[in-house]
C-alpha cells in the first residue's frame, strides 16, 4: 500500500456500467429443476448401477417367454434335482457334479440326461428348470409389486390431496381413518385378506394395497398442506381455477418428488410381502412360480441342494437392495440439501 | 400430559374394538367352516359341534357374544389343539416369542444406533460407505432368507450352534440374529440421517466454539439430539420383528406365538387366528402407546409444551 | 496500541459440486486490545467465513489455503486441534447469527452456559452452575436462578440471544466475535443487545469483532470499521472515516442504503444495483467494477491496491490513484453527510 503503481492515464476513463450484461451471463448455467434432478441422479454412481440392474431385471421379466429356455411349469420327473450345469464348461459348482456320499458324481449322467442337456441353475424336485422358473417368478413378483404400487398411488395420492386440500373437518375425519388403518399391523390385515380371498395374484395385490396406501396418503397430505399456502397456488385459487385443474396442473407436478421417492420404497415392500406370504404358503398357489414360492420350495431342500434356494434368494435380495438404493439416490437427487454439507 | 395419555388409552380401546369387529366379520365371510371339509362327520354330529361352538346362532348374536367374551379377556377357543382356549395357547407360547423379539429389538436398536452414529461422524469416508452397505443389506434381505442361511451355515454345516432346538439361551442366538437385521438396518439409516442433520446444526457449531473436542460435541450434544427421534421408529420396528418372527420361529422350530399363527392359518383354525390377530394388535398398540409417551417424556420441547403441536 | 489479533492475507476455498469457490481472497486486518472492530458488507461477502477462520470453525468442504492468524503473535493456523480447543470458548469466543437455532434444544440453559467453564477450568459442577447463574443475571435474564433448569424453547428470541451471549462471555474471553448477533431480532431488542454488549465490554474488557450488514448498527458500537466485498476488504478506517469520508464507491453504496432517522424526507433507500460476482471464477480486476458507476478501464484489468487516505484509513479503489479523475460521491450520499453532521452525536 505504500507505493503507488505507475499506470498510464488513459486507463482511468470512466466506463460506467456498459458491460454489466456480460458479467451476468457468466456463472452456472441455469437448468430446469427436472434436468437438474436427472443430472444429479446420473452423477450418483450407486444409483446408476442400481437403475441399470433394475432395468435389466425388468427387461428380462418382460421378455420372459423369449428368454426362458424351458417351460417353467413343465415337469420332467426323471430330471429332478439336477445341479447347475453351464454347457460343457468345467466350472466348479456349475459342472453338473454333485456330492453324493463323499464323492463328486456327475448327476446328469446318473439321470440319463441326453447328451447336451444342461440346466444353468439346475432343476427342482419335479425336474422343472430353475432358471426358467426364476425368470417367470421374478416376473410375477414384479407384476405384484407394480400392481400394488399402482393401487397405492390411485388410492393414496387422491386421498392425501383431498385431505390436505380441504383441511378442517374433512381432514380431521380422513386422518382419523388413516390413524386407525395404520394402527392395525399391516401384516395382520394382509394375512386376514389372504385367508378370505382365494390365494392368487389379485388377492395379494389387494391385500398389500389395502394397507400400503396409508403412508403415501400421509406424505401427500403433508406436502399438499405446504403447497396450498404457496403464492402461485393461492393466485390460481383466487383466480377461480377449478380445483381439478389446480390439482393436476400445480399440485401433482410439485408432489412428484415425494410420490416418486415413496414409490421406490413401496416396490421392495410389496415384493417382500409377496415373498413372505408365499413362503408361509398363502401366497401364489402352485404350480406358478414367484420369488416367494421358489424360496419356500428351495428352503425345504436347502440342506442338501442349497443351489435351489441361493438363486431366488440372491435375485430377491438384489431387487430389494437395488430399489432401496435407487430410492435413496432419487431422494438425494430431488433434495440435494439432504446429502450435501 | 396426563390428559393426553388418557386420550390415547381411550383411542387404544376404540382401535381394538374396530379391529375385533373387522376380524370377526371377515372370518364370518369365509366360505364354509373348518368342519366342512371333514366328511367323517355326519349331519347330526356337525349340528352338535356347531352348537357347541355357538355357530348355530345368528351372526349378530355370535358377534355380541364374541365381544362380550373379549371384554372378559376371553379370546375364544381353538378348533384344534384339544379345544384349548386361545388365551391358554398364548400363555404357553408367549415367553419364547417375547424373548427372541425383545432380544432382536435390543440388538437391532443398539447396533443400529452405533452403526448410524459411526456413519454420520465419519460421513463420506469408507466407514460411512461400509455402514451404509451393512444397513442396506439388513433392510433388504428378508429375515426368513437370513434365517435359513444362518441355520444352514452356522448350525448345520459348521455346527457352531444347535440346529433347531429350543432350550437354553444359546438356541435363541440365531433367531435373534436373523430377526435383528431389519431393525438394525432401519435404525442405522434413520440414525445416520438424523445425526448428519444434527451435526450441521447451529447448536453443534456453538458447542464446538465452546471448546468441546469433536468427541465431546458428539457425546454431549449430537448423540442425545439424534437419539430422540429414533424412539419414534421403535413402533414400526416392533411390527417388522413380529412379522419376521412368524417365519423365523417356524424355521427354527421355536414354540412361540408366530409359529402358532402360521400353523393356525394352514389348518383354518379361525378362532385362533382371530384371537391371535387381536392379541397381536393389542401388543402393537401398547408398544405404540409406550413409545409415544416415552417420546413425550424425553423430548423437553414436548414434555414442557410450547414446542409440540398437541 | 496492542495488536491482540492480526489476520494476514487470508484465503479460504470451498470445494463444491460446481467447482472451487474462492470465498475469501486475501483479507488482512487487525484487532487492537479493548476496541470494537466492525466488519460490514452485503450478504455473502464473506464476513462469517473470515471470522470462522480465526477459530477454524469452517464447514468440512472449506480449507484455509493461505494466510496467517496471529493471536499475540502466535499463528493459530499452525496449532493442533487440541490447542485450538483450549482457545475456543475460553480466550476467543463467538456469538452466532441465529439465536433460535444456536442453543441445544435438549439441554437446560444452566448447563449450556456452564459448559465452557467445565471444559476449560478446573471447577466443580456446582461452582460452574453458580457462575452461570451470575452471568445470566448479568446479561439480563430475569430471575435466573429459577430459570436455570428451563430449556431454550421456553425463552423468547431476545432472551435466547442473551443466553448465547452469556455462553460466550462466561469464561471472560479476551476476544469476542459477534456474528450478526442482532439480525434476527426486532429493532428494540437489537438496541438492547447492543447496549448490553457495550456494557459487558466495559465490565470485562474484551475486544470485540462485530459483524453486521447494517451500517446503522455500526455507528452505535464500533471504534473501527472494515468494509468487505466479494471476499476482500475494500476499505477500513475509524468510524468517523467511514461515515464522513468514505472513499470506496461500495462504501458509498452501503451508506446510501442505510436508513436515516430523518423523518422529514420520504424514506428512500438506495440499494446497490446488480449482484455480487460469482466466486467460482472471481474477476481479474476489481470485483465491484460491474456494479460501480465510477468504474474505469483499469478496474477491469487489475485489482486496486490499498491507497492510504489518512493515518488509519485505507481504501482499495483506483479512484485514489493520482491519475484518476476526481469524482464526487452521488448527491444522495452528500446529503447524508449533511444529515450525519447535524445528528452528530449518533456517531462516536
Ligand atoms: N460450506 C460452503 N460451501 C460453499 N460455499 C460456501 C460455504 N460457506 C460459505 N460459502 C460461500 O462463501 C461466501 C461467503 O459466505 P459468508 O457466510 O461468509 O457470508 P456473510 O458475509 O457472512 O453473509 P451473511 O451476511 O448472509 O451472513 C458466500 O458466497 C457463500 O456462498
Ligand atoms: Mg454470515
Amino acid at each position: 500500500m505504500e507505493q503507488i503503481p505507475q499506470i498510464p492515464k488513459e486507463k482511468f476513463r470512466l466506463i460506467h456500467d456498459e458491460n454489466n450484461k456480460d458479467q451476468e451471463k457468466i456463472g452456472t448455467p441455469s437448468l430446469t429443476y427436472m434436468q437438474d434432478v436427472r443430472r444429479r441422479l446420473f452423477k450418483d454412481k450407486v444409483a446408476v448401477v442400481c437403475l441399470a440392474l433394475i432395468s435389466i431385471i425388468v427387461v428380462i421379466s418382460i421378455l420372459a417367454p423369449i428368454i426362458a429356455p424351458h417351460n417353467p411349469n413343465a415337469q420332467q420327473v426323471t430330471m429332478s434335482n439336477l445341479p447347475p450345469k453351464l454347457g460343457n464348461l468345467n466350472i466348479p459348482g456349475m459342472n453338473g457334479y454333485q456330492n453324493m456320499g463323499g464323492h463328486m458324481v456327475d448327476a446328469y449322467k446318473q439321470a440319463d440326461a441326453p447328451k447336451g442337456t444342461f440346466y444353468i441353475l439346475g432343476t427342482d424336485y419335479l425336474g422343472r428348470d430353475l432358471l426358467s422358473r426364476i425368470i417367470y417368478g421374478t416376473r410375477l413378483s414384479l407384476v405384484v409389486a407394480v400392481l400394488a404400487t399402482l393401487v397405492d398411488l390411485l388410492i393414496g395420492v387422491p386421498y392425501g390431496i383431498v385431505s390436505g386440500w380441504k383441511g378442517g373437518k374433512t381432514d380431521t375425519f380422513m386422518q382419523r381413518i388413516v390413524e386407525i388403518v395404520s394402527s392395525i399391523p399391516n401384516l395382520i390385515v394382509v394375512i386376514l385378506m389372504m385367508i378370505i380371498l382365494k390365494p392368487g395374484l389379485t388377492s395379494i395385490v389387494i391385500a398389500i394395497a389395502i394397507t400400503g396406501w396409508v403412508t403415501m396418503a400421509r406424505l401427500v397430505r403433508a406436502q399438499t398442506f405446504q403447497l396450498k399456502e404457496q403464492e402461485y397456488i393461492l393466485a390460481a385459487r383466487t383466480l377461480g381455477e377449478p380445483s381439478m385443474k389446480i390439482a393436476t396442473k400445480h399440485l401433482i407436478p410439485n408432489l412428484s418428488s415425494t410420490i416418486i421417492i415413496q414409490t421406490m420404497f413401496t416396490i421392495p415392500n410389496a415384493i417382500f410381502f409377496e415373498a413372505f406370504l408365499s413362503f408361509i404358503g398363502i401366497g401364489i398357489p402352485a404350480p406358478n412360480a414367484s420369488l416367494g414360492t421358489l424360496l419356500s420350495d428351495g428352503q425345504k431342500a436347502f440342506r442338501f441342494l442349497p443351489y435351489q434356494m441361493w438363486a431366488p434368494a440372491i435375485i430377491l435380495s438384489v431387487i430389494m437392495i437395488a430399489t432401496n438404493l435407487l430410492g435413496d439416490g432419487l431422494r438425494d437427487a430431488f433434495d440435494p440439501q439432504s446429502s450435501e454439507n | 400430559m396426563a390428559k393426553y395419555i388418557l386420550k390415547r388409552i381411550l383411542y387404544l380401546f376404540l382401535t381394538l374394538f374396530i379391529i375385533a369387529t373387522i376380524t370377526f366379520f371377515m372370518m364370518k365371510m369365509l366360505p364354509g367352516t373348518p368342519f366342512s371339509n371333514q366328511n367323517r362327520m355326519s349331519a347330526e354330529q356337525l349340528k352338535i359341534v356347531k352348537a357347541q361352538y355357538g355357530l348355530d346362532q345368528s351372526v349378530f348374536v355370535q358377534y355380541i357374544r364374541y365381544i362380550g367374551g373379549l371384554l372378559q379377556g376371553n379370546l375364544g377357543t381353538s378348533f384344534q389343539f384339544n379345544n384349548e382356549p386361545v388365551t391358554a395357547l398364548i400363555g404357553q407360547r408367549l415367553a419364547p416369542s417375547m424373548q427372541i423379539g425383545a432380544q432382536a429389538m435390543v440388538v437391532g436398536t443398539i447396533g443400529g444406533i452405533l452403526l448410524g452414529a459411526l456413519a454420520a461422524i465419519r460421513k463420506n469416508t469408507w466407514v460411512d460407505t461400509l455402514a451404509t452397505f451393512i444397513s442396506i443389506l439388513g433392510l433388504s434381505i428378508p429375515s426368513f432368507v437370513l434365517a435359513v442361511l444362518l441355520q444352514f451355515y452356522l448350525a448345520y454345516k459348521w455346527k457352531i450352534y444347535p440346529v433347531a432346538l429350543w432350550d437354553n439361551f444359546q438356541s435363541s442366538i440365531l433367531p435373534t440374529l436373523a430377526l435383528s437385521a431389519l431393525p438394525l438396518g432401519t435404525v442405522a439409516r434413520f440414525m445416520r440421517t438424523e445425526m448428519v442433520d444434527v451435526m450441521s446444526s447451529d447448536y453443534i457449531e456453538l458447542a464446538k466454539s465452546k471448546g468441546n473436542s469433536s468427541w465431546g460435541v458428539v457425546a454431549k450434544h449430537a448423540l442425545r439430539n439424534s437419539l430422540i427421534p429414533v424412539v419414534t421408529i421403535i413402533g414400526p420396528m416392533a411390527v417388522s420383528v413380529m412379522t419376521g418372527s412368524m417365519v423365523v420361529e417356524n424355521i427354527f422350530s421355536i414354540p412361540g406365538i408366530g409359529e402358532q399363527f402360521v400353523k393356525s392359518i394352514t389348518t383354518n383354525d379361525y378362532p385362533t387366528i382371530m384371537g391371535l390377530t387381536i392379541f397381536y394388535s393389542f401388543l402393537l398398540i401398547i408398544v405404540y402407546l409406550i413409545v409415544d409417551i416415552l417420546y413425550g417424556l424425553i423430548d423437553p420441547r414436548i414434555r414442557l409444551g410450547n414446542g409440540g403441536k398437541e | 496500541m496492542d495488536k491482540i489479533l492480526e489476520v494476514k492475507d487470508l484465503h479460504v476455498d470451498f470445494d463444491t459440486y460446481n467447482g472451487v469457490v474462492h470465498a475469501i481472497r486475501g483479507v488482512s486486518f487487525h484487532l487492537n486490545a479493548g476496541e470494537t472492530l466492525a466488519i460490514v458488507g452485503e450478504s455473502g461477502s464473506g464476513k462469517s467465513i473470515t471470522v470462522r477462520s480465526i477459530l477454524q470453525l469452517l464447514a468440512k468442504n472449506g480449507t484455509i489455503s493461505k494466510g496467517e492468524v496471529l493471536y499475540h503473535g502466535d499463528d493459530l493456523l499452525q496449532k493442533s486441534d487440541k490447542e485450538m480447543d483450549k482457545l475456543r470458548g475460553n480466550k476467543i469466543s463467538m456469538i452466532f447469527q441465529d439465536p433460535m437455532t444456536s442453543l441445544d434444544p435438549t439441554m437446560t440453559i444452566g448447563k449450556q452456559v456452564a459448559e465452557p467453564l467445565l471444559i476449560h477450568n478446573n471447577v466443580s459442577k456446582k461452582d460452574a452452575l453458580k457462575r452461570a447463574e451470575e452471568v445470566l443475571r448479568l446479561v439480563g435474564i430475569p430471575n435466573p436462578q429459577a430459570r436455570m433448569n428451563d430449556y431454550p424453547h421456553q425463552f423468547s428470541g431476545g432472551q435466547r440471544q442473551r443466553i448465547v451471549i452469556a455462553i460466550a462471555i462466561v469464561d471472560y474471553p479476551e476476544i469476542l466475535i459477534a456474528d450478526e448477533p442482532t439480525t434476527a431480532l426486532d429493532v428494540t431488542v437489537q438496541a438492547q443487545i447492543i447496549d448490553l454488549l457495550k456494557e459487558l465490554q466495559q465490565k470485562i474488557g474484551t475486544s470485540i469483532i462485530f459483524i453486521t450488514h447494517d451500517l446503522g448498527v455500526v455507528a452505535g458500537i464500533a471504534d473501527r470499521v472494515a468494509v468487505m466485498y466479494a471476499g476482500r476488504l475494500v476499505e477500513f478506517g475509524s468510524v468517523n472515516d467511514i461515515f464522513y469520508n468514505p472513499q470506496h464507491p461500495y462504501t458509498w453504496g452501503l451508506l446510501d442504503s442505510m436508513p436515516t432517522l430523518d423523518t422529514n424526507e420520504s424514506d428512500r433507500l438506495n440499494s446497490i444495483p446488480g449482484t455480487p460476482p460469482n466466486l467460482l471464477n472471481p474477476p481479474k480486476g476489481d470485483a465491484f467494477a460491474p456494479r460501480n458507476a465510477y468504474a474505469m478501464e483499469i478496474d477491469e484489468e487489475q485489482q486496486p491496491p490499498f491507497f492510504k487516505v489518512s493515518k488509519h484509513h485505507y481504501a482499495a479503489t483506483w479512484l485514489l490513484h493520482p491519475n484518476a479523475p476526481k469524482v464526487t460521491p452521488p448527491a444522495s450520499i452528500l446529503n447524508r453527510f449533511e444529515k450525519f453532521k447535524k445528528l452528530g452525536g449518533n456517531v462516536k
